[in-house]
């Protein structure tokens, strides 16, 4: 189905924490292999033990450094995941030629029906994110299924029904929930934490949104701070004094 | 819209498998899902108290680690010479046989020629139980070339240190400040640890020169100069108390700061402390105004007053403090620059510090009562935490600067309350608590007791009668006589240097010491291979090693036991080593055998149970000489340490009811499986804070097996031992120092926290930046090079140079450069990260191997453009010109200094790969396949 | 983005052969019998041997008939229809011409119809690429056609009009150029607005997040060629404009047509080539690159 439904019953997505996210690789890894052994062809990797060794991947983290503007301010170093962001306006899905990629219209989520799929790599072409990578033994488009064989799965346990990168990220900085709704709670999260879009300008409407780092080095300048350690003493003596009457207070 | 049908239920494995990870020493619950009876997918367990269902990078790419072509896959006996890689595959029985007909004689004749020493081991208690039992005095593993500073200052100062040993109290904790703290130690538990605090909105603060991992989350970063971490906390500690912002009543109550010290310099107790006549610390009561010793009934130590007695003053630790710390030297002012931290930060951050442990402090609603019977209805909390790790750990003054730390959050009074540091059991055990080092040789007889410990003064020192080192590595010697991991890091030097004496056989199981668990990787290779001229032996007659890939080290050992990979084996994770305990609870795991080797390998612990039983070592033979444990399983169940005490605290009696003490359950581990693979106590509400002092705790620790009675101690603001090798130094005593160590001694040894600069021993004016390595997280303590999906996420490691000195040093990513230490020199690619101290370079450690280990190709970025650092590395500092070598490692712990590098940096043409190369080792398990596309079920 | 010959054979080849389809389709003058066959042949060895070596670019190329099914929404999809179409048309109207000797002049026209149809669709499979600024603007359309019917006429020897359409070709091609260095800059996608980290302040990329290579930057981050582009430009329109106009302006003979023809579609590869090497996705910006 190439064209985008009009309207999706959910807004399924993912809301991951810039501030909270240590780029541990978790998430990288528990997804190849869920998505290995699971939805559609395997994960495939080349030269696996060799030189430029490379693999498939569905979610990967970036890190970037940021230098804010002030003269004495630290760089900054934030760890970025990234996976497919199951964009409302999904300009990977219309592309298609063959109807191999569709947006569930119960959920919104974005698929490659792989048995469509002729491998032109146009999808890929056409998404700004770089979310969808062509495996290169199966010659097929590969994509976070945001584990849609995970969570509907009536075989795991209710709380096991998340993608397995949320399941697995040690720091929680990975949320998964309906952001269509916005009583859910991650459209709370995102509210209360200015959520973001990626490249809006590229009107593709991302469902998942990424929360800012919180304003970092910003500790009190001394001078607020000054009464906690106001002096009871200048050297040994005087604390002693300083001590003996304390004490006496206890 | 006809959407496809997609099956949105599909079944997701036959079987789910509950074991331990334990692939790194965070020691993580995991399901592993079966289909077919292979490894399908590996996930966190849900129920683990140390994970609760997340899981690393590293932990999820368990099935590559379980399929990797670089397992070995049978005994060998080395045919070619060492390092080349030449090898013949034998049978077990053969392996077995030559190793018994080795090691026997020696054990017969003298034990110590036997050195065995394991790496990143997992059964201690069972290693060295087996040494202990062969004999011979030369056994430990890598704690001293990765954090024993940590642990012991720890130890000393309030009986137990960071991570293993304790946590911070993540419900309760608001600001949270961790050094040095390379994303690693430990792992997911700290990562869920912030996460979880992040999301309440409390302050992390991260002390580290690099701004990666823990430290890029942190609200607030402090780019510190490494190796000053200590003059920073002192600094606080200057601030702190100056104002008069910290605990009185905490240090007065649980803390030797108002013990008595005696103060004549003249004295040969000059600075030990004031003892009854049954070794209890004596304090000044402030309500009769009476000495008395520390734990009496409603004692209120007066942290103030001094005692004169036979003309002797006896002043409280206390006062030594203030005077000490009040200095000026340890003003902001005058520590800024060399710390890199400027002054008014030093003093937010104290002043911060203050803030939250004292205005923001709160009652937890627990009744409790103390060791002096004191009932306190509620608990105070001070909502500051701490955490550091090898950051702080890996220099020559790592020991004084954790100790340094340990005083800073005692003094906060911060430790083992509501929101602050919280012991996890076993711990807290104060260094009274745990053994001593023994070296006692009989031959054909087992050590007089366990090989390493704690040591309290000169006379535990591990000498000879002559004065030489008992130990082959010279742990709990005058030159680190607080050694209490032992040095495996001078193992090969020392035994190539046959000093102090020769050895015929290194044993080792799990050290890549050819490689990146070595200094001067280049020159130990060189001890490995060197042969005496005369006889063409090997320097270093026989080397035996296990592990289960092949790592770098396999090359230079004559006989290989190939170990079973994690999924492969039993071990447990015992509370007689290293338990997975969390501060609310004591808790153990094991793992088991869920999958089945398909290779002739076994796990080396079995290997040693029956090599145990060839040597006919006791502990390991029953009565009739037959063979004790089958395995290591067998031994698991069936070993008991003391009475009712084995290496599973639970599920033991006859029907798997009792905790901690009880029977031999033969179904224990069936138990254990059908539980999960762990097993877990909680402590009840009311002991789980204050442990050290909490009669409830204590109460329950002895019910548990971890204490034998209830044993209250203080905290060691003050550490009495240090005190006493410096009165040896200053000649008192009969077990005096050489006289080359008598400075050092009186200067490094100080009881009360000390910092000195490393700087000049390393040549720093020549050499000024500061080289540093950090483990990534997705191969947190080990390497996965043989795994093909971690090798994409670090198939190489640039060097990390920062902005400022990128620019004067005329580099752009992508260039090589040369770097240079008074040791040695390499080429590699560097990349620009502006996030980093200015002085201050850095790469991954270990990315870097060896050509043809690994069972990687010849041409893998590995090799062509990862590197080690430990070429610059030397384990003797350069010379200073007084004809002697001094250890390059922590002059009171010997711990390895890897962090006090010191180098310089010029461009340099690009060469076709990293510099140096090493020749290429011969493969002794092929090459891995091409590509990989990993499917179990259809 | 990866200049793979695949795609540069395909729209260098496919746009010529169907740009010679055109002018045939329209011609009221049909060529006839031996000399028609020989017509028809040439526009369909590049127009099927461009479609054929697209499907090199497939990962499996055995479904490629899946891909005619989304015409409502794919331009890829379309462009295989009207290709497919104007094969068909084009296909019957040659029969006609080669072995009956008759013009079935409309099916002619839809041919001529679809061929244009067809160059239209293979551009705007490029132009519609939000995610390449380069590519996603009139100009891209335009040069592809203009390329197509200036490259036909070459093809069919319509020396005035060739001449003519070679010029517009030149002219719209350096328009591209000039409009395409700027179309990145001028598109607003930044890193800032990639990451969304831009109000704390400059961003930069620190490490990828592998570190060996993979099918993205393989794809679409090839900085390697573009240090040669103003060369390349400038070989592209002497070679695929000037010289072919030069020698069609002398007296002509059939080996100098063939000169201008194999001077045209060295020029026209040479583009291609730069059409895709220079082309920057905005994915670029994740890895610090474009």
């Amino acid at each position: 189905m190439t064209t985008l439904p009009n309207l999706t019953q959910k807004k399924l997505g993912l809301v991951i924490d810039l501030d909270t996210c240590v780029g541990c690789h978790a998430c990288v890894i528990s997804c190849k292999g869920w998505n290995t052994e699971n939805y559609g062809a395997p994960l495939s990797d080349q030269n696996a033990y060799g030189a430029d060794n490379s693999g498939t991947f569905l979610n990967r983290v970036h890190s970037f450094e940021v230098q804010p503007t002030g003269d004495e301010a630290a760089a900054q170093l934030i760890h970025f995941p990234k996976s497919c962001l199951h964009c409302e306006d999904a300009p990977c899905v219309t592309v298609c030629p063959t109807g191999a990629s569709y947006k569930r219209e119960e959920d919104g989520i974005v698929l490659v029906n792989e048995q469509d799929c002729i491998g032109c790599g146009l999808c890929a072409w056409a998404c700004p994110y770089g979310a969808r990578e062509l495996d290169q033994a199966e010659g097929v488009m590969k994509k976070c299924t945001l584990c849609v064989d995970r969570i509907y799965n009536e075989n795991l346990e209710e709380v096991d029904r998340v993608p397995t990168c949320v399941r697995t990220c040690p720091s929680g900085a990975r949320h998964f929930g309906d952001l269509g709704d916005e009583n859910s709670d991650v459209s709370k999260l995102v509210a209360e934490r200015g959520g973001m879009d990626l490249m809006p300008e590229q009107g593709t409407k991302p469902v998942n949104k990424y929360l800012p780092p919180r304003p970092k080095d910003e500790l009190p300048e001394f001078d607020v701070l000054a009464p906690f350690l106001e002096p009871v003493a200048q050297e040994a003596k005087g604390f002693l004094g300083w001590l003996d009457k304390t004490l006496e207070k206890l | 819209m006809n959407q496809p049908k997609i099956d949105l239920s599909p079944k997701v494995s036959d079987e789910i498998r509950k074991t331990t990870c334990y692939m790194c020493a965070c020691r993580c619950g995991i399901n592993v899902h079966m289909k077919e009876g292979k490894v399908a997918y590996i996930e966190g367990n849900r129920d683990h108290p140390v994970n609760k269902g997340v899981l690393c990078a590293k932990g999820s790419a368990g099935i590559m680690q379980v399929n990797a072509p670089s397992r070995l896959n049978a005994p060998m006996k080395r045919v070619g010479p060492r390092g080349s890689g030449e090898f013949e595959k034998i049978s077990w029985d053969e392996a077995l046989q030559i190793a018994t007909d080795w090691l026997e004689p020696i054990r017969k004749e003298n034990p110590e020629k036997l050195a065995f020493f394991t790496g990143r081991d997992q059964s201690q208690s069972f290693t060295s139980y087996w040494a202990q039992h062969f004999g011979t005095p030369n056994y430990a593993a890598h704690g001293g070339f990765c954090s024993v500073n940590m642990a012991a200052a720890g130890i000393y100062t309030m009986g137990g240190a960071f991570w293993e040993f304790g946590q911070p109290d993540w419900d309760h904790t608001k600001l949270f400040m961790l050094f040095g703290v390379a994303e690693d130690h430990d792992s997911n538990p700290i990562k869920m640890g912030i996460g979880k605090i992040k999301a309440r909105g409390a302050r992390v603060i991260g002390v580290n020169p690099i701004r990666t991992g823990y430290n890029a989350v942190a609200d607030d970063w402090v780019g510190i100069t490494p190796g000053t971490d200590g003059l920073f906390i002192l600094a606080m500690i200057h601030c702190l108390m100056k104002a008069g912002k910290i605990d009185l009543n905490y240090l007065a109550q649980y803390t030797n700061a108002p013990v008595l010290v005696n103060s004549d310099e003249k004295s040969p107790e000059f600075g030990l402390l004031m003892r009854d006549k049954d070794g209890k610390e004596l304090v000044i009561d402030r309500a009769t105004g009476k000495l008395t010793p520390f734990d009496q009934p409603g004692v209120k130590p007066d942290l103030s007053a001094t005692h004169r007695v036979a003309g002797i003053t006896h002043r409280p630790v206390f006062h030594m403090m203030a005077e000490r710390y009040l200095e000026d030297e340890y003003a902001p002012e005058a520590v800024a620059e060399r710390c890199g931290i400027p002054a008014k930060r030093i003093r937010a951050i104290a002043a911060e510090l203050a803030r939250v442990a004292f205005e923001e402090s709160f009652e937890l609603d627990q009744e409790w009562t103390d060791f002096r019977g004191e009932h306190h209805k509620t608990m105070t909390g001070r909502p500051v935490s701490f955490h550091a790790m090898r950051g702080i750990s890996a220099h020559a003054n790592g020991f004084q600067t954790c100790r340094a730390l340990h005083v800073l959050q005692i003094l906060l009074g911060t430790v083992e309350v509501p929101g602050g540091f919280r012991f996890k059991p076993p711990y807290p055990k104060p260094a009274t608590a745990h053994p001593k080092p023994h070296v006692g040789v009989t031959p054909g007889k087992p050590l007089d007791g366990p090989h390493l410990g704690f040591v309290h003064g000169p006379d535990d020192l591990a000498l000879k009668a002559d004065g030489t080192a008992a130990r082959i590595d010279k742990a709990f010697t005058w030159e680190n006589p607080m050694s209490s991991h032992g040095l495996m890091h001078m193992v090969i030097s020392n035994a190539h240097a046959g000093d102090p004496y020769k050895i015929d056989t290194l044993f080792m199981y799990m050290a890549n010491m050819s490689w990146n668990s070595s200094m001067n990787t280049r020159g130990v290779i060189e001890m490995l291979t060197d042969k005496n001229e005369e006889t063409g032996e090997y320097v270093i007659p026989r080397i035996i090693y296990s592990d289960a890939y092949s790592s770098e080290m396999v090359a230079y050992a004559d006989l290989i036991f190939p170990d079973a990979t994690y999924l492969e084996r039993h071990d447990c994770i015992s509370m007689l080593d290293r338990p997975i305990c969390e501060a609310d609870a004591a808790a153990d795991a094991i793992r088991w055998p869920v999958i089945e080797p398909d290779r002739d390998v076994r796990g080396f612990q079995s290997v040693l149970c029956e090599l145990g039983a060839r040597l006919n070592l006791p502990g390991f033979v029953n009565e009739d000489g037959s063979q004790k444990y089958a395995d290591y399983g067998d031994y698991i169940v069936n070993h008991i340490r003391k009475p009712g005490i084995g290496p599973l605290a639970g599920f033991r009696g006859e029907n798997g009811d009792k905790a901690g003490r009880g029977d031999v359950n033969p179904k224990q581990l069936d138990q254990y499986i059908e539980n999960g693979g762990f097993f877990v106590e909680h402590i009840q509400a009311g002991a789980n804070y204050y442990k050290p002092w909490n009669k409830a705790y204590q109460d329950w620790a002895v019910g548990m097996g971890l204490l034998d009675s209830p044993q209250p101690y203080l905290f060691n603001l003050y550490v009495e031992p240090m005190r006493k090798f410096q009165l040896a130094a200053e000649g008192h005593g009969d077990r005096q120092p050489p006289d080359h160590l008598r400075e050092r001694i009186k200067e490094k040894m100080d009881p009360l926290p000390i910092w000195y600069s490393n700087e000049d021993e390393n040549k720093g004016d020549e050499y000024p930046i500061t080289a540093l390595t950090q483990r990534p997280m997705a191969m947190y303590h080990s390497w996965g090079s043989q795994n093909a999906w971690l090798r994409q996420l670090h198939g190489h490691n640039p060097l990390y140079v920062p902005t400022k000195l990128m620019q004067t040093s005329g580099l752009k990513d992508g260039d090589w450069a040369k770097v240079t230490s008074p040791h040695g020199e390499i080429t590699v690619p560097v990349l620009e990260m502006a996030a980093l101290n200015e002085n201050t370079i850095w790469t991954w450690n270990a990315i870097g191997k060896r050509k043809g280990a690994w069972a990687l190709e010849e041409d893998a970025p590995e090799v062509t453009k990862g590197f080690l650092l430990n070429h610059l590395i030397h384990e003797l500092l350069p010379p200073k010109g007084d004809g002697l070598r001094w250890a390059n490692s922590d002059p009171i712990t010997g711990q390895a200094a890897w962090f006090d590098l010191k180098v310089k940096i010029e461009k340099a043409d690009p060469p076709s790969e990293s510099q140096p190369v090493l020749p290429a080792i011969k493969s002794p398990v092929g090459k891995g396949p091409k590509d990989l596309a990993w499917k179990v079920g259809k | 983005m990866h200049p793979a010959p695949s795609v540069i054979i395909f729209t260098t080849f496919s746009g010529l052969g169907f740009g010679l389809l055109f002018w045939l389709g329209i011609d009221p003058t049909p060529p006839k019998g031996w000399v028609a066959f020989v017509f028809w042949l040439i526009a369909y060895a590049m127009a099927v041997g461009g479609l054929l070596s697209s499907t090199f670019h497939l990962g499996r190329p055995e479904r490629f008939l899946k891909a005619f099914s989304q015409w409502r929404s794919s331009w890829l999809s379309r462009e295989g229809i009207a290709a497919v179409a104007t094969l068909v048309a084009m296909g019957l109207y040659g029969l006609g011409l080669v072995f009956f000797g008759t013009a079935w002049q409309p099916l002619g026209w839809l041919g001529a119809l679809g061929a244009l149809a067809t160059v239209f669709t293979t551009s705007m499979i490029y132009t519609q690429m939000k995610t390449i600024p380069r590519w996603n603007m009139n100009l891209t359309p335009a040069m592809f056609m203009s390329y197509a019917l200036a490259g036909g006429a070459l093809l069919k020897g319509n020396i005035t009009m060739a001449i003519v359409l070679l010029a517009i070709a030149g002219v719209v091609q350096v328009l591209t150029w000039i409009t395409g260095d700027k179309a990145f800059e001028n598109s607003g996608t930044t890193m800032a607005t990639a990451t969304g980290l831009g109000n704390i302040g400059s961003v930069r990329a620190f490490e990828p997040p592998h570190t060996g290579t993979n099918y993205l930057m393989r794809e679409f981050i090839h900085v390697v060629g573009r240090k040669h582009s103003q060369k390349l430009r400038i070989i592209g329109v002497a070679l695929g404009i000037i010289i072919p106009v030069v020698l069609l302006l002398l007296p002509i003979g059939h080996w100098i047509a063939l000169i201008a023809v194999a001077s045209h579609i060295a020029g026209v590869l040479a583009s291609r080539w730069l059409f895709f090497a220079e082309a920057e996705h905005v994915v670029g910006l994740y890895y610090g690159k474009r």
